[in-house]
């Protein structure tokens, strides 16, 4: 498949049409949407109406866009006017949001070409994509595992070639694991790099929204698109969208790279081989490497348990059955709340919204959720530190390759364990990228982990860069 | 009121006091009263999925105004949410400020000399407003609620006080006192049967000097005599009840303004875990000098200062002169008199009929320019106009506007002339010989005795001091 | 199993966010969230008291907007998407109980 970098350009050039390359979509996406289960809502009609709008652009000889005629899958859980938006939750179950995203908007601005809404682990809660109330996705490189998630499809509407691009949100590793798990590129961007507006709440101090694509360049494509400040969202960073494309190529030469104990502890030892070879690949393109430990990140796992979940038990409360989404009746109003929210959520945004709830209790606040946001700050100060002495961190994106479906279902906390590598990068607020380096059990792919300080997107990219031509895809 | 037995009513007071911003707290809706339900609403004052706040810089200013004007100080805050469940609250919390609101401390002087100390004054948003269909339209007994969420999002301040307060009659007075400050900081317009203002009482009652009782919140108190009659009521509720061996439970009680009684509100199993945390959608608030500096210039004077103002244009003012002079200044009249004060007219007739004849038709103030109240005055203080026919003009003026000399032709004030004064004072100067007489003598209290006559005899036409002229002249 | 949760603190919770659970789920909810705060009491033992809590990673502050109306939503579109809408308001079954 056509990367998107190329497809944009062939559809301003006129040797393709927007509507030619989204009936290439369109038909990837109808072969396997069945099987995979990739997207919850296909817009043929809205994606149609933007592709008729690009190439008359382009007849007209006006800019079409960074991302002309590209067509692109978008998360359930960011608002798209007059689209279903559900959050793979039978709570919003046919709901349709009377606004957009901010990156929605952007995207659509860039002459994106949005084809539809991807599925999802109810309200971004989990690591698989299994806890979707419609369903799981299957990855697409072995149908018989899972994608990872929670932007399981985001990450198989890539993997599977339906769109060249897709965006997910990562809040402990949401858009991260599923790219190592699929093969892909995936980016969590410093925390206010990309608006928040018209993305349904997670853990709102830890949520990002970024992107997937098979190619690094491709990915730096799609988050200048969609990064920038926005008046909408309080917490955005307040510079414009930075420069990222240029930067892609431009090498590690004498950059601090540190490969992080804490990283790889507990991965399977396919995953830290690969990890190692990354780090030699870097050695070979110019870098200065060196080893390091950082145990503050060891009480990642818990200080996010806590903290996500908290945040969470307050951002689900709306979901009370007055306004909008599913309405179970009852006598009187607090009845009619539990009956609507004991039918609409699913067990792990259950277990999530009481665990939130009883961190935030009274009583148990500066215990749990009090102590989770001191230990937030350590890791804060830790990162900082490590980054005196380097340029760049590296470690695995996840501890395993893709795994079978119903492998860690049966213990909430296993699953959880598998965010481990992801989790320290959402506390800290900072920058982090997948890259694909390597294969491993049964051919699947594995996925390194480059990290940042925050606002080093450029040279997480050419970090990237470097590990991907490494890796065979110049 | 005073209580039996030497029981001490303490009282503490909680005003919320909307914000006279053109927006909402968070969002671009429109902050309007009266609206069509449902049409002042947008994704974020209606809590939908994906939404987010983002802070109006005017209400910060008008917060900030608030807290200098009851000397607080003016600290770095932050918000929090409150977490709980009802249909009013868009997103099932309220984002208000918790442990860091944005002004700490502070006082309020009130015209007796008593300082009540404020504790806070913080930041939040209101909700929206429930109506109740079926039953008595009253919350128990209705079979649906219905919900408008035009005033959900609309910035609200709350003012805590310390429990400084010790009688129904100083609560009701520092209430007025901070209404008149929240009108003149133009953050409020101060009205609370339109709910721009609302006041909860915390009260309770104790014998022992150094120590708290249990204290109750009264709510719904509509109007400032709710205020007082609820505070008066509770206090005595209170001490009947430990007098009969009894405790006080602490709870939200309802006042019922039609009984004149409080009531127990139902007591919900999850009160009070609000499970307050920091608003994450939201950063830290920390106005530095230079913005401080900007809203403490741009204050108007406050209600105390400018009835120091006006009260120094007394001399040796006698406390009836001074309660109108309160008067004046709560309605905002002061302009009016300074006005005509300054262009000759006496000040305490000024005052007087600012704070009488102006203040009962207050609702028309808009009509009456300060050209037109110091011709009134003027006219009146030199004869031209009755102390009567005065009072009427104003009430014309106030009602369809015009001009003075326009109303009293209009209405037949013809100026009596000297001669047919001097006649009718003859006249009855001829009828009342034995008054006469005693008047002649020096008993100056029957020159009222005549006053009256002619105001008898010419419809109140005459004007008092002219007929004094006349005596004095034939004395 | 010793769960650092009681079950009826557990089902206290639940009250508090609006679910009803089996008693069933009771029991597992407990157990689960037992082994969860279990897992987290690594940091219950860490002394933080001189640490400060993060309030935004990159020290934002006084982020404000102009006060400006805007438009709102159109009511209908709004209302089309309530479960129960009568006369231009959301309607809800009674509500038991005044606000707090």
């Amino acid at each position: 498949m056509k990367t998107a970098v190329q497809i944009a350009s062939d559809v301003r050039s006129g040797a393709s049409s927007a509507t030619e390359e989204l009936r290439t979509s369109l038909e990837a996406i109808r072969a396997r949407n069945e099987e995979l289960h990739v997207f919850l809502y296909v817009d043929e009609e809205g994606a149609e109406a933007a592709a008729t709008r690009v190439d008359a652009l382009v007849a007209k000889g006006d800019d079409p866009g960074a991302l002309a005629g590209v067509p692109l899958a978008v998360k359930d859980n960011m608002c798209q006017r007059g689209i279903p938006t559900t959050c793979a939750s039978k709570i919003l179950e046919g709901w349709r949001p009377p606004y957009s995203a901010t990156v929605v908007d952007r995207l659509v601005a860039a002459g994106a070409l949005l084809v539809g809404k991807t599925n999802l682990d109810e309200f971004a809660m989990g690591s698989s994509t299994e806890n979707s109330a419609f369903g799981p996705t299957r990855n697409p490189l072995d149908p018989s595992r899972v994608p990872g998630g929670s932007s399981g499809g985001s990450a198989a509407a890539v993997a599977a070639d339906m769109t060249p691009l897709a965006i997910g949100s990562d809040t402990g590793g949401s858009i991260r694991q599923p790219a190592a798990l699929c093969g892909l590129v995936g980016v969590k961007p410093t925390y206010g790099l990309v608006s928040r507006y018209g993305l349904i709440a997670f853990a709102s101090s830890l949520d990002q929204i970024g992107p997937f694509a098979k190619t690094v360049t491709d990915a730096a494509t799609l988050l200048e698109v969609i990064a920038g400040h926005d008046p909408m969202d309080s917490t955005s960073l307040p510079e414009p969208s930075p420069s990222l494309v240029a930067h892609v190529n431009d090498g590690v030469a004498g950059k601090r790279v540190g490969l992080v104990r804490e990283l790889i502890d507990g991965a399977d030892q396919e995953v830290i081989d690969a990890v190692g070879r990354a780090l030699e690949a870097l050695r070979d393109a110019g870098a200065v490497t060196t080893e390091l430990s950082i145990p503050e990140l060891r009480l990642g796992l818990s200080a996010y348990y806590l903290i996500a979940p908290a945040e969470a038990s307050s951002n689900l409360a709306r979901y009370d059955g007055v306004r909008y989404g599913l309405r179970v009746d009852a006598e009187d109003v607090t009845a009619m709340n539990e009956a609507t929210r004991t039918a609409g959520f699913g067990a792990e945004v259950k277990r999530r919204i009481m665990l939130g709830t009883y961190a935030l209790s009274a009583g148990y606040y500066d215990a749990y959720y009090g102590q989770a946001l001191k230990v937030r700050t350590q890791m804060i100060d830790a990162f900082a530190r490590a980054y005196g002495q380097v340029d760049l961190l590296l470690g695995a994106t996840t501890p395993s390759v893709a795994f079978a479906f119903g492998a860690k279902t049966s213990n909430p906390l296993s699953m959880y364990l598998s965010d481990v590598f992801t989790i320290p990068t959402n506390l800290a607020g900072e920058a982090a990228i997948s890259v694909p380096f390597g294969t491993g059990e049964a051919g699947l792919p594995i996925g390194v982990q480059l990290l940042g300080p925050g606002r080093s997107e450029a040279q997480l990219f050419s970090a990237a860069r470097v590990l991907e031509r490494a890796d065979g895809r110049p | 009121m005073t209580l039996p037995n030497g029981f001490e009513i303490v009282v503490g007071l909680e005003v919320h006091t909307e914000l006279r911003t053109a927006s909402k707290m968070f969002c671009g809706c429109a902050n309007a009263f009266g609206a069509e339900p449902n049409t002042n609403i947008c994704p974020v004052c209606l809590g939908l999925p994906g939404s987010l706040p983002v802070l109006n810089e005017r209400a910060v200013d008008l917060a900030m105004a608030i807290g200098i004007a009851l000397h607080s100080t003016i600290a770095p805050s932050t918000f929090h949410r409150k977490n709980y469940f009802y249909p009013d609250m868009p997103k099932d919390f309220q984002i208000s400020q918790y442990d860091l609101p944005i002004n700490v401390g502070g006082y309020l002087d009130l015209p007796d000399g008593s300082r009540v100390s404020i504790e806070r004054a913080h930041l939040e948003e209101d909700t929206g407003k429930s109506t109740h269909l079926g039953g008595t339209g009253r919350l128990q007994g209705a079979d649906r609620s219905l919900v408008d969420y035009n005033r959900s999002g609309v910035p609200l301040v709350e003012i805590v006080s310390g429990p400084d307060i010790r009688s129904s009659a100083q609560a009701r007075v520092y209430a007025q006192e901070l209404r008149g400050i929240l009108i003149a900081t133009g953050a409020s317009d101060g009205r609370m049967e339109e709910g721009s203002m609302r006041i909860d009482a915390n009260v309770s009652v104790r014998q022992a000097a150094a120590t708290f009782g249990t204290r109750c919140e009264i709510k719904n108190l509509n109007s400032l005599r709710s205020l007082q009659r609820a505070i008066d009521y509770e206090a005595l509720r209170q001490v009947e009840l430990i007098e009969s061996g009894g405790t006080v439970r602490q709870e939200t009680r309802h006042w019922d303004e039609i009984l004149g009684e409080t009531s127990t509100m139902r007591v919900k199993e999850d009160a009070d875990d609000y499970r307050y945390f920091r608003e994450p959608d939201l950063v830290d608030l920390a106005p530095d000098q230079s913005w401080q500096d900007h809203v403490r210039a741009a204050l108007p004077p406050m209600p105390a200062e400018r009835r120091q103002k006006l009260a120094a244009r007394l001399t040796d003012p006698t406390k009836a002169q001074l309660d109108a002079v309160e008067v004046v200044i709560d309605l905002g009249l002061e302009p009016l008199v300074n006005a005509a004060v300054d262009a000759g007219a006496d000040i305490t007739l000024a005052i007087s009929r600012a704070a009488n004849e102006l203040a009962a038709g207050i609702a028309a103030i808009g009509n009456l320019s300060a050209e037109a109240f110091t011709e009134t005055v003027l006219m009146e203080q030199r004869g031209e106009l009755s102390a009567t026919q005065a009072k009427t003009v104003l009430g014309e003026l106030l009602t369809g506007g015009g001009s003075p000399r326009g109303i009293a032709g209009a209405l037949g004030f013809e100026q009596l002339s000297s001669s047919s004064l001097g006649e009718t004072v003859e006249t009855l100067i001829a009828q009342f010989p034995d008054e006469w007489s005693r008047y002649r003598d020096g008993d100056e209290k029957l020159a009222q005795f005549f006053i009256g006559q002619v105001m008898k005899a010419t419809k109140g036409q005459a004007n008092g001091k002219s007929v004094v002229d006349e005596l004095r002249a034939r004395r | 199993m010793s769960s650092p949760l009681r079950r009826e603190e557990v089902a206290y919770v639940a009250k508090l966010a609006r679910l009803s659970l089996s008693e069933d789920e009771l029991d597992l909810f407990t157990e689960q969230l037992g082994q969860v705060l279990e897992h987290a009491s690594d940091m219950k033992s860490l002394d933080l008291d001189n640490v400060v809590a993060t309030a935004h990673p990159f020290g934002l502050v006084n982020v404000v907007r102009e006060d400006e109306v805007r438009p709102s939503l159109d009511r209908d579109e709004v209302l089309a998407m309530a479960p129960d809408a009568r006369d231009g308001r959301f309607a809800v079954p009674r509500i038991m109980g005044e606000a707090p």
